[in-house]
């Protein structure tokens, strides 16, 4: 047990709830009357208030980017490895501020909290959610915090369209968007393996249409196996087989015994969906992979990313990892080609990588140097 | 890049047009065009510490395969598509030219002369592949694959029907500098052509 944190660490992250009464309109037509939102931040905002950057998490992220809870605990944030004093996003520079999203389980409002309206949980009730309603959310979490332009927006994946959304929406309030395997919109691919999830979930018994929390369940065996399913798809074939190849946990195929095999892949996807099912509220789950299926950014802009971009005023990094098949470098590449065409300023590059989609959290030379160079340059705009 | 192929290129290129940099390297030409000529330029490059580079310098880069064509641009995307000095290392430069007046209203391209006297002279008294101080390659571990001469690439714009804009040559050394205006592939070392379709 570490009694001190790495110096490289932001150290001690403590999650901060900002209520909002004023009613936020939704993308569905539906309002909500006041919510909160679970906040953290690491580093000092500037005198000018020009230094802050929105970290935007993907489907399962939260609050918690980086630095620890407790002095114990195990793991530190989600990407750690990229935020804090002398990494790429760095917090001697950076006002970093990253949320749980709105229809989140991490605390900030979503189906795990209560209605004010009714006094019961919002469960399955909880409206429909489109990137756009995140976006509104965290304008009104900027203003707050007294931040009039972010000198970057950034997000890795459902992250990445956040970003992307940030930029159309609020032009003169963004001054860097850095997009890290995304996409302009999902696959039919993407959509079938997300409809899966959705699907192992909802056949959960425990899942209850979802009212499992009313009925004191949870669909554990639903989320896990969406989560299994997820996880498949966020590593590339090559890190399977170097990882697990078809390494046995116990067991074995010796001629005359009856032992029953595990190969330490099922271990591992087990371990990963089991603990997945602890965490997280499938009915978030399914509302959360909904946003992703329904996010196409240009939809507005009469279908044609070009025009959409054209109302855009930041500056783009966009990044794509080589064996990411979940958002294939492709899929960057049609953003990249979008913002040249609209002749914004742009920055491409295809990272080599055997992680799969999972590469964006991952350590990775390449990718942290390019990341560093490019905030190091965002910095001198501060 | 020399100062003075910079300076031949920067006179062919308007202030505020869009510009493609085929191969842009560290993204010095792109940066000195934006700052002196107001370009709206784009960089494609393949080295991963290049990109970076162009990074730090703020010029816009995008990693792709030049020998994998320009199919992600449209017909007359840019004003000007740029090449200087990447010709040779391509496994095809005739179908980029093609691809760079498809993709640009009027091309730059730069390359090494290897009908250079140095050169010629170098292979005939040696009897080896010619190693001089602009292309200090052995010929094993050389990046250029496809060298040409002035006659070379004259001919290929014949055959081609590629209009040459203007033509420029460039020589280090002395006499070279005097004597290339008068036989261009023999004495100059660079070669600069502007060119459209």
């Amino acid at each position: 047990m570490p009694d001190s944190f790495p110096p490289d660490s932001v150290g001690l992250a403590v999650p901060e709830v900002h209520h909002f009464a004023e009613p936020l309109e939704l993308s569905c037509g539906r309002r909500l009357a006041s919510y909160e939102l679970v906040v953290e931040t690491y580093g000092e905002l500037n005198a000018a208030r020009s230094n802050a950057v929105l970290i935007c998490h993907a489907l399962s992220g939260n609050h918690h980017a980086a630095g620890f809870h407790r002095v114990d605990d195990a793991k530190p944030g989600w990407w750690d490895d990229y935020i804090g004093p002398g990494k790429p996003i760095d917090t001697r520079y950076f006002y970093v501020v990253c949320l749980n999203n709105l229809g989140g389980c991490h605390g900030s409002t979503g189906p795990r909290t209560i209605n004010p309206e009714t006094g019961l949980r919002w469960g399955k009730h909880f409206p429909p959610l489109r990137v756009r309603d995140w976006v509104l959310s965290q304008a009104r979490l900027a203003d707050r915090l007294g931040i009039e332009q972010w000198a970057a927006v950034i997000g890795g994946s459902l992250g990445g369209m956040n970003a992307m959304r940030w930029a159309l929406e609020y032009p003169a309030r963004v001054r860097h968007c850095v997009v890290i395997a995304s996409a302009l919109k999902l696959t039919a691919q993407n959509i079938a393996f997300n409809e899966i999830a959705r699907r192992a979930i909802r056949s959960d018994p425990d899942f209850r249409d979802g009212d499992f929390a009313e009925h004191g369940v949870v669909p554990r065996n639903g989320l896990a196996l969406a989560r299994m399913v997820g996880h498949v798809t966020y590593l590339s074939h090559a890190l399977m087989g170097q990882r697990f190849g078809r390494e046995l946990r116990s067991g074995s195929f010796a001629r005359g015994l009856e032992v029953p095999v595990e190969f330490k892949v099922e271990s591992y996807l087990h371990y990963q969906g089991d603990k997945f099912a602890e965490s997280f509220d499938a009915n978030t789950y399914l509302l959360i992979t909904k946003m992703l299926d329904y996010f196409d950014l240009a939809r507005e802009y009469g279908d044609d990313p070009v025009a959409a971009f054209r109302t855009a005023r930041a500056r783009f990094l966009v990044v794509s990892f080589t064996s990411d098949w979940r958002f294939a470098p492709q899929r960057s590449q049609e953003i990249v080609q979008a913002l040249v065409a609209a002749n914004r300023d742009v920055a491409y590059a295809c990272i080599d990588s055997d992680m799969g989609h999972d590469a964006f959290l991952l350590p990775n030379a390449r990718y942290e140097k390019l990341l560093r160079t490019y905030m190091a340059r965002v910095a001198e705009t501060c | 890049m020399l100062r003075v192929d910079l300076d031949i290129v920067r006179r062919w290129i308007a202030p505020g047009s869009r510009v493609l940099d085929l191969g842009c390297g560290d993204g010095e030409l792109l940066r000195v065009l934006m700052d002196s000529r107001g370009v709206e330029g784009y960089g494609i490059e393949i080295d991963p510490e290049k990109i970076t580079h162009c990074v730090a310098r703020g010029v816009n880069v995008i990693e792709a395969d030049v020998d994998q064509g320009l199919t992600d641009f449209p017909d007359k995307s840019f004003d000007t598509v740029l090449m200087a000095n990447s010709m040779q290392v391509l496994r095809r430069p005739d179908h980029a030219i093609a691809e760079m007046l498809r993709v640009g209203e009027e091309c730059i391209v730069t390359f090494p002369n290897f009908g250079n006297i140095r050169t010629r002279l170098f292979l005939a008294a040696w009897g080896r592949m010619p190693v001089t101080r602009q292309l200090p390659y052995q010929w094993y571990d050389t990046p250029n694959i496809h060298f040409c001469t002035v006659q070379d690439f004259e001919a290929l714009c014949r055959e081609r029907s590629i209009r040459v804009l203007h033509r420029e040559f460039v020589a280090e050394q002395f006499p070279d500098r005097l004597l290339k205006g008068v036989w261009s592939n023999l004495f100059s070392a660079t070669a600069i052509y502007h060119l459209a379709k």
